[in-house]
């Protein structure tokens, strides 16, 4: 389903901890997770390739110890990878020098951190604007920028204040225009929201996408929440011991899980917050329709008027008619029946 | 159980050894000259080499320590100036004052606005009074010569601390390298760190100094490196992805994320240079630590006291700046316009240095404390002490003689009649039941070590005072920590004073007991005892503080009353706590014990001094690598005991 430009690639990407980790990886090995274990290692990320696309929200999901957390500084360079390859727009990250990948980060890369990493002897203005400051932009310059950002994430009024005077929604803020400031295109999000009460939580979601709509940047998020995972996402990978077992759109993981672990995570998701009308459309258009509807829309967007038109609807995709969906339809899905 | 089979063994060993030793030859009492390594002798021609013909290409090591020397000497003298000398012109009585050091008032004032900056004005006052307490008792111009050493050896020491912690912090190798030596310094005994500089630097101040440099550094080269790991990973990350250079992240991110940290070691800094700088009197360094060291010499009891309690003051002042300033939030406080109204109390300092300074050339009393204003307590102390001698003195000895009879020398016997193979065994036997055949090996090469340099019998020594007192300091101290552990108030009042007693240099306990006891064990016994019962008292408070709550509950909900509480949930809970405080008592008691050859005792700290006064450094060195070695034997043997239990208690929970 991905048409989108590749921005983000990484290919055969590995991670082993141990005495002598590019051993196991000599002559292009690709040991099992067994095989490393066996040789008193541990894998932390296992053959990983992935493809992410411009001004797509790729989401990587897994339980915590699954690696995910490693594969984002791997994709970063925050974490030197024992083997693989990363290119970010065509260019390989781990051939870059050590002052190449200090240019490439000034300006092309920024990360929102789990429990948000803000300076606390600096204010909301200065900890934004540092990425600026290490950037060596003068004071005038830097403050007007970040003066902008604060804005855009809605904390102007407290451009003055210090971290520690700040709820963790606000923190969190604060990191995500932070990230923001040097204007990256490339933007990882490790676990954003996974420190905030559910309720915090769900408002920084919103918040987050509509900053996405405004800004269209090519977003990595790691969460652990598969709720989260749904709600953001256009793809995901699922992680597990490392490797990642499937990558597909919310939909589909849920529809046709790759295996059991897969099967065990999306189990409990009602379905109407995945399907798309698309996905339930039967062929053809009965004579009278409430209305039309586009194909990509969730059930669950669009349950409450179908359902109270008592009517079918058309679907469209790509201004091309390609069926219809019944009340009925709906219903099913809302209550869980399976296909 | 393993520990009780451990001392059954070791009991045996000892009886079977005492019965052989009934009948062996005397070089089993001390090892005899076969064994012996002439350590001091390679030291003292090594030394002697340096100092003399050894070179790094065209310099001679000599000229490198000179040079060392005017480089630390030029902002030192810069102190003196202004804190205590001024600038004269002309010599000696004929000298006249061109621009005076800062007046009492000024220093006094700097102190109430450093105490307000740091905390507010409660303790500016207090900081402010000490102060004046100084100048009122005559003790002005003696407190601002030490001050003038702390005031250069702190930043030095400071930024020489971190700077190798950093260095260790970023390179593994760097800190494989200092870490032994860190352990080492911390063992070695402050007096064996006066010889070798004595002869490197010579007799005065700037030797004195760079003694107290060199040993107030290592807690902030520890400190540096725990401060700098906990700074959090993610923003560690952080400080990467926002595109860092190494420079950059360190200077702009590690060092004020772990600033609060690091006044911690700022703090430690400061009270070790105070207590070195008065040690360090006896080469050079002038000021309170003389005066002290003076009257000791003399007998001359209210001199003796003025001084150790302007110390006191002093290093009450110090000691609560030094707090208050780390545990500073850095509050918000943007000022805004000229520099002055940026800076008030800079600003207000200055001026009042300024007036006071010019107007004392009028005023005199403005510059320098009236002499006819100040007090005097050296009478009352002297009639104090003359009045308890003469009037207590019956009970005063018949404890003296009764410890000394009872206890000190039943015990000195008993260790210096223990034939040295079997306490090597002992020793080699404790360490493999605590800590494996590593520890084994580790307490049979110090032990040996010490062993072979020929000090046996001032070892042995060393090892019974430190032993009697670290028991008396535990009995003493377990039951003071329970106490203040069960009780709010009292908790209050012991740890007020428990903190102070560690504030005060070693120095100062000397006083009191050797004008009541005069010198000998005993005298010693007592300032070791009380030096070194605080960490008894703090670590058993904490131990039990700290058990977990749930525990508490657990035993009251089984019904145990207050007594089966402290004896069945809350002490074995401390145990790991508490054999960490005995670790610690040891280690100050060691410290301590070498000082405490000022007053006349027989052992390892006694070949220091006398080294010191002879300027031996083989000597010296060796008698302190001798105290070192005791002191890292006791520290692993019962860091490994409380590993041990700790691993216990987490095994059984």
């Amino acid at each position: 389903m991905n048409e989108r430009p590749v921005k983000l690639a990484c290919r055969h990407v590995w991670k082993i901890y141990g005495p002598h980790p590019e051993r196991l990886l000599a002559g292009g090995k690709s040991p099992t997770s067994d095989q490393i274990r066996a040789a008193d290692h541990v894998g932390a990320v296992r053959d990983v390739s992935l493809e992410v696309g411009e001004g797509e929200i790729f989401v990587i999901m897994g339980l915590s110890g699954s690696g995910k957390s490693t594969l984002v500084r791997c994709l970063s360079r925050l974490i030197e990878p024992t083997g693989g390859e990363l290119l970010y727009d065509g260019e390989d990250l781990l051939k870059a020098s050590p002052a190449r990948m200090i240019e490439i980060r000034r300006h092309r890369m920024g990360m929102v951190f789990q429990h948000f990493a803000l300076l606390p002897h600096l204010t909301v203005l200065e900890n934004v604007a540092f990425p600026l400051e290490v950037q060596g932009m003068d004071r005038e310059k830097r403050e007007a920028r970040a003066r902008e950002v604060t804005q855009l994430v809605g904390l102007q009024a407290r451009e003055g204040m210090y971290p520690r005077q700040l709820s963790g929604g606000q923190q969190q803020r604060v990191g995500i225009a932070r990230s923001l400031a040097v204007e990256p295109d490339l933007w990882f999000l490790d676990e954003p929201f996974s420190a905030l009460d559910p309720l915090i939580r769900r408002e920084m979601q919103e918040e987050f996408l509509r900053i996405q709509r405004q800004l269209k940047k090519t977003i990595v998020f790691i969460t652990h929440d598969f709720d989260e995972a749904i709600r953001l996402a256009d793809r995901i990978a699922i992680m597990k011991d490392g490797a990642v077992v499937q990558v597909a759109t919310p939909e589909e993981l849920v529809l046709n899980p790759a295996d059991d672990y897969v099967t065990a995570f999306t189990a409990h998701v009602p379905r109407a917050k995945v399907v798309t009308l698309g996905r339930v459309a039967a062929p053809g258009v009965p004579d009278v329709v409430a209305g039309m509807l586009p194909a990509t829309a969730r059930i669950e967007a669009v349950a409450e008027q179908i359902v109270t038109a008592n009517a079918p609807f058309a679907v469209e995709r790509d201004g091309a008619v390609i069926g219809h969906v019944t009340p009925a339809a709906v219903i099913a899905i809302l209550i869980g029946k399976r296909e | 159980m393993t520990l009780w089979r451990g001392i059954w063994a070791a009991l045996a060993l000892l009886s079977l050894g005492l019965a052989i030793f009934a009948t062996v030859p005397a070089g089993w009492l001390w090892p005899p000259e076969a064994v012996q390594v002439p350590f001091a002798a390679w030291l003292t021609a090594g030394m002697k080499w340096l100092t003399e013909s050894a070179a790094i290409g065209p310099v001679s090591v000599k000229d490198l320590t000179r040079g060392f020397a005017t480089l630390i000497e030029a902002p030192y003298d810069l102190a003196r100036v202004l804190l205590v000398d001024g600038i004269t012109e002309g010599k000696g009585r004929r000298a006249t004052t061109i621009i005076p050091p800062l007046s009492w008032v000024a220093v006094t004032v700097a102190a109430v606005a450093l105490g307000h900056f740091a905390r507010d004005i409660k303790l500016g006052l207090l900081a402010g009074a000490l102060m004046i307490y100084l100048a009122v008792f005559g003790q002005w111009d003696s407190a601002m010569i030490t001050l003038a050493s702390i005031v250069i050896a702190v930043p030095l020491g400071v930024a020489g601390g971190m700077a190798m912690g950093i260095a260790a912090w970023r390179w593994k190798a760097v800190e494989r390298a200092l870490s032994p030596i860190l352990d080492l310094m911390q063992t070695i005994p402050t007096f064996a760190f006066l010889v070798p500089i004595l002869v490197l630097f010579g007799f005065g101040p700037v030797a004195a100094l760079l003694a107290t440099i060199i040993y107030a550094m290592p807690p902030m080269v520890r400190v540096t490196v725990v401060a700098l790991r906990a700074v959090p990973s993610e923003i560690v990350d952080f400080a990467n992805m926002a595109g860092c250079t190494p420079w950059q992240r360190m200077r702009k991110v590690m060092l004020p994320v772990a600033l609060p940290d690091l006044m911690v070691g700022v703090n430690q800094v400061i009270m070790l240079s105070l207590n070195m700088v008065i040690i360090a009197s006896m080469i050079g360094a002038g000021g309170l630590g003389a005066d002290v060291l003076e009257s000791l010499r003399r007998l001359n009891i209210g001199g003796g006291i003025e001084a150790g309690l302007a110390i006191t003051a002093l290093a009450v002042v110090l000691d609560r700046l030094g707090q208050a300033m780390s545990e500073r939030v850095a509050r918000a406080e943007v000022r805004t316009g000229n520099w002055w109204k940026r800076h008030p109390r800079t600003t207000l300092v200055l001026i009042v240095a300024l007036v006071t300074g010019a107007l004392g050339f009028l005023v005199p009393a403005l510059q320098d404390w009236p002499k006819a204003w100040e007090i005097t307590t050296k009478p009352f102390w002297s009639n104090l002490i003359e009045h308890i001698n003469i009037n207590y003195f019956d009970q005063l000895e018949a404890m003296r003689v009764w410890f000394l009879e009872n206890l000190l020398l039943p015990v000195k016997r008993f260790f210096l009649a223990l034939p040295w193979p079997l306490m090597l065994a002992l020793l080699a036997l404790a360490g493999w039941r605590l800590g494996g055949w590593r520890l084994a090996a580790l307490t049979l090469v110090l032990s040996g070590f010490v062993a072979a340099t020929g000090l046996w019998e001032q070892a042995m020594i060393t090892v019974y005072l430190c032993g009697v007192s670290v028991v008396i300091a535990m009995v003493l101290g377990v039951p003071l920590g329970i106490w203040a552990a069960s009780s709010d108030g009292a908790g209050k009042v012991i740890g007020t004073v428990v903190d102070t007693l560690q504030t005060l240099p070693s120095f100062v306990y000397l006083i009191p007991v050797v004008m009541l006891f005069r010198v000998g064990d005993f005298s010693a016994l007592i300032a070791v005892v009380l030096f070194a019962i605080v960490p008894a008292v703090k670590y058993t408070a904490h131990g039990l503080r700290s058990v977990p709550a749930e525990l508490i509950e657990a035993g009251v909900v089984s019904g145990c009353t207050r007594w089966q509480m402290l004896w069945k949930v809350r002490l074995p809970m401390a145990v790991p706590m508490i054999l960490l405080g005995l670790n610690q008592t040891i280690l100050l008691a060691l410290s301590m014990l070498v000082i405490t050859a000022l007053v006349g005792t027989r052992d390892l700290g006694q070949e220091v001094y006398a080294a010191l006064a002879t300027a031996d450094v083989g000597r010296g060195l060796v008698a302190g690598l001798a105290v070192a070695a005791i002191a890292i034997i006791a520290d692993r043997l019962i860091g490994a005991a409380a590993a041990g239990a700790r691993a216990r208690l987490e095994g059984a929970t």
